[in-house]
């Protein structure tokens, strides 16, 4: 395989793998829990450098998991404490341990593979360098393989637990009533964010986690209502993000992990403007209709009340409208021109009748309220 | 070793510069922190300086041009669309707030990088410095980046001051600054401005990736030391200058030491120490209180149930057994019954056994009295 290909197939992986989690972390609202975690990893992976030596040892991922967890478990004290705000608590915590990471890592590690660099950009590029290589057979990236088996980790829980998270997610006290323990839930989707973000942090370092694990569920958000759509979704977006964000860099000669960052925010904003239901345009669309709507059942009611009351018909006069309705002129003809249209009104001379197609739809926009 | 340290900067004029530079970003952060603090909007904070980035680079890119005027108008640039994207995805979307400085923060930064990588690969560049964007670097501070900061820092300041009461009043109670008729989105606008003008001041020094710590935690420790907004700005400003100053100077003296980071650790120990020991605030003292009040409590109730127990007994003052004590509930009770020996409430026999003492009769009844009234409130 090509490397591009490799490339390609690893920036996929590791898109999906992010999107996932990152659905129950939008719905949750607890989104930048994943920018505390994705940065506070650092240490616990600089950490375990230093003790086993060993950038591929599996102990790296068990030591950065345990530092993420920590971080959302001393956050969330710190909250609790009510000395400080949850924003604020977030922004305290996960800053002190990454500069501690940084520290570590600039003093101590200057020799190393593991530099600032990497930190910020990734080296996603790299990895088809680093093969697996097993009993003579080449069996590709290492990273990929990494990927896969977290990819495998966060389908297997999300599918064992779908209920339960389902439930947690949209009605916790309901949830933690029937017994779900929606706190253990909470914790094991921490960790898995963290084992998520220790296995991306190596091919798009640890800020730009963030994008892939936000941007494809947010975006996923605006188009759908229902939850396994959003995690199918969220997924699809991913990889779209990253095969585009793959060619987008190499069309640019840039950054990877950035280009697939900047897809990211591209994808939100084509569909923030083109959604369906909950896009910009529809919101524009439905804002204008539902004016004309609004103005022709203000009118019809208008003039099944005259009916009612009013023999004289002085009432139903076309230059009434503006004065009662507060209407201008040229808005006051178009409404007459819709409603004439829809067949729910007739006009006699200057005098408004109602069809009795008309007559029935404003009883009915009436009950309506 | 603090003298070593004087001298160490006296004479040194580089050292001079970073120092002031760093002095003047701890007192703007630090005096907008507060506001961005009390606002809960402490992470639009961390969302704005990543944003700053790609206006870092496009600037560059665009003018070829790396004074730092050039570059920190790109990055208050970029900085203002990044808070408006976050505004109008929370205002416009379903998407919550959380989620929308989230997007902005990583998609913003990731773009950033782009353009920083292309760049880095122009022949032209010549190492356009631009890496120090992200981690800060104060040794690069130069006397003319200190003049600007001195400038735009003043404009902050200024503006801060001129318009206190407005966005005091803003912070504090929204509705009713409103109620009185002032323009809540232009103060709001421009309370923003201060807090990106702020932002961008420490690019340079703190960079991109840990400027929202600069914002944040001076503001965090100033909040346990004190009650008033007044105090709590100046203390911020003054916390944040000590933790600036420290950390730019340790990072110029100590080789491969990132600014930002370090400048980060000292603010973090600052807030620790706040959190903990702040009179009145400080979470030691809670502990102290919650440790005293269930001490209180305790004697108390032991107090009570021998009460209790002596109303069943024609002399009031007579001895019981220890565990009859314990079969009532009372806890800790060696820990509480030595103290209450000491008050003088009551007497210890051999064989376990105790009695109230005349005072302690006394004190156990005037207990109960109270217990009741408040009962009876209730």
């Amino acid at each position: 395989m090509s490397p591009s290909i490799e490339i390609m197939i690893l920036a996929s992986l590791v898109a999906v793998t992010c999107a996932l989690p990152g659905v129950f972390l939008v719905l949750r609202r607890i989104s930048l829990m994943s920018d505390a975690i994705s940065h506070a990893i650092l240490l616990g992976i600089v950490v375990v450098f230093f003790i086993v030596k060993d950038l591929s040892s599996p102990l790296l991922v068990l030591g950065a998991t345990i530092t993420g967890v920590l971080t959302v478990t001393v956050t969330e004290l710190l909250i609790r404490t009510q000395k400080v705000k949850k924003d604020t608590a977030i922004g305290l915590v996960f800053p002190f341990l990454f500069s501690i990471g940084v520290i570590l890592l600039n003093k101590y590690a200057s020799s190393i593979h593991l530099d600032a660099d990497c930190i910020l950009f990734g080296e996603i590029g790299f990895a088809p360098f680093n093969r697996m290589i097993i009993g003579g057979v080449d069996l590709g990236p290492v990273g990929t393989w990494l990927m896969s088996a977290v990819l495998f980790l966060n389908i297997t829980f999300i599918t064992i637990f779908y209920k339960e998270l389902k439930l947690a997610t949209f009605d916790s006290a309901l949830a933690a009533a029937l017994g779900f323990a929606p706190v253990l839930l909470h914790y094991a989707l921490m960790s898995l964010v963290s084992v998520t973000a220790v296995g991306a942090f190596e091919n798009v370092g640890s800020i730009l986690v963030v994008a892939l694990i936000i941007a494809p569920a947010a975006t996923a958000y605006l188009l759908t209502d229902r939850l396994s759509v959003m995690l199918i979704l969220s997924a699809i977006i991913g990889v779209a993000a990253a095969i585009s964000g793959y060619w987008l860099a190499y069309i640019l000669d840039a950054n990877i992990a950035g280009s697939m960052a900047t897809m990211c925010g591209v994808i939100f904003f084509l569909v923030f403007i083109f959604a369906p239901e909950h896009g910009w345009l529809a919101r524009q669309f439905f804002r204008r209709f539902s004016k004309w709507d609004f103005a022709k059942d203000i009118l019809t009611v208008h003039l099944l009340q005259a009916e009612l009351n009013h023999a004289d018909h002085t009432e139903q006069i076309v230059s009434h409208m503006t004065d009662h309705m507060l209407w201008n002129n040229d808005f006051t003809i178009e409404v007459i021109g819709r409603c004439l249209q829809d067949g729910t009104v007739l006009q006699e001379g200057d005098k408004l009748i109602l069809t009795n197609y008309g007559r029935e739809k404003a009883k009915i926009s009436f009950l309506k309220g | 070793m603090f003298e070593d340290f004087f001298y160490l900067v006296a004479g040194n004029y580089t050292l001079q510069i970073v120092a002031l530079g760093a002095l003047i970003l701890g007192i703007t952060a630090g005096a907008l922190g507060t506001f961005a603090v009390l606002r809960e909007q402490s992470l639009l904070g961390d969302a704005i300086s990543h944003a700053t980035l790609p206006g870092v680079g496009l600037a560059f890119l665009l003018t070829q041009d790396k004074s730092p005027l050039t570059l920190l108008i790109g990055a208050g640039i970029a900085g203002w669309i990044g808070t408006i994207c976050v505004k109008v995805i929370t205002q416009t979307t379903r998407v919550n707030k959380d989620a929308a400085l989230g997007l902005v923060l990583s998609v913003f930064f990731g773009f950033g990088l782009v353009i920083i990588t292309i760049v880095q690969k122009l022949p032209t560049a010549t190492k356009a410095g631009l890496d120090k964007f992200l981690f800060g670097n104060a040794a690069t501070l130069l006397k003319e980046d200190v003049t600007m900061m001195i400038f735009l820092s003043s404009i902050v300041l200024f503006i801060l001051t001129l318009f206190w009461k407005e966005f005091k009043l803003l912070t504090f109670d929204t509705d009713f600054f409103k109620s009185l008729g002032l323009p809540f989105h232009i103060f709001d606008i421009l309370l923003t401005t201060l807090i990106v003008s702020a932002i961008i001041l420490g690019l340079q020094t703190v960079g991109v990736v840990l400027m929202s710590a600069m914002l944040v935690a001076p503001a965090a420790a100033a909040r346990q030391w004190t009650d008033r907004l007044g105090v709590m700005v100046i203390l911020s400003s003054l916390l944040g200058a000590a933790c600036c100053v420290a950390g730019a100077i340790t990072s110029s003296i100590i080789p491969h030491m990132p600014t930002g980071p370090v400048i980060t650790v000292y603010l973090s120990l600052t807030v620790i120490i706040s959190l903990f020991l702040a009179p009145h605030r400080g979470l030691v003292w809670d502990w102290l209180r919650i440790f005293r009040n269930r001490a209180m409590i305790e004697s108390a109730s032991i107090l009570e149930n021998l009460l209790i127990i002596s109303e069943s007994h024609s002399d009031p003052l007579h001895p019981h057994s220890m565990a009859l004590l314990k079969t009532m509930g009372s806890h800790a009770l060696s820990r509480n019954i030595n103290k209450l020996i000491k008050a003088g409430f009551i007497k210890k026999y051999p064989d376990q056994l105790l009695s109230l003492t005349p005072l302690g009769l006394e004190k156990a009844k005037q207990l109960a009295r109270e217990l009741q009234n408040e009962g009876g409130k209730n």
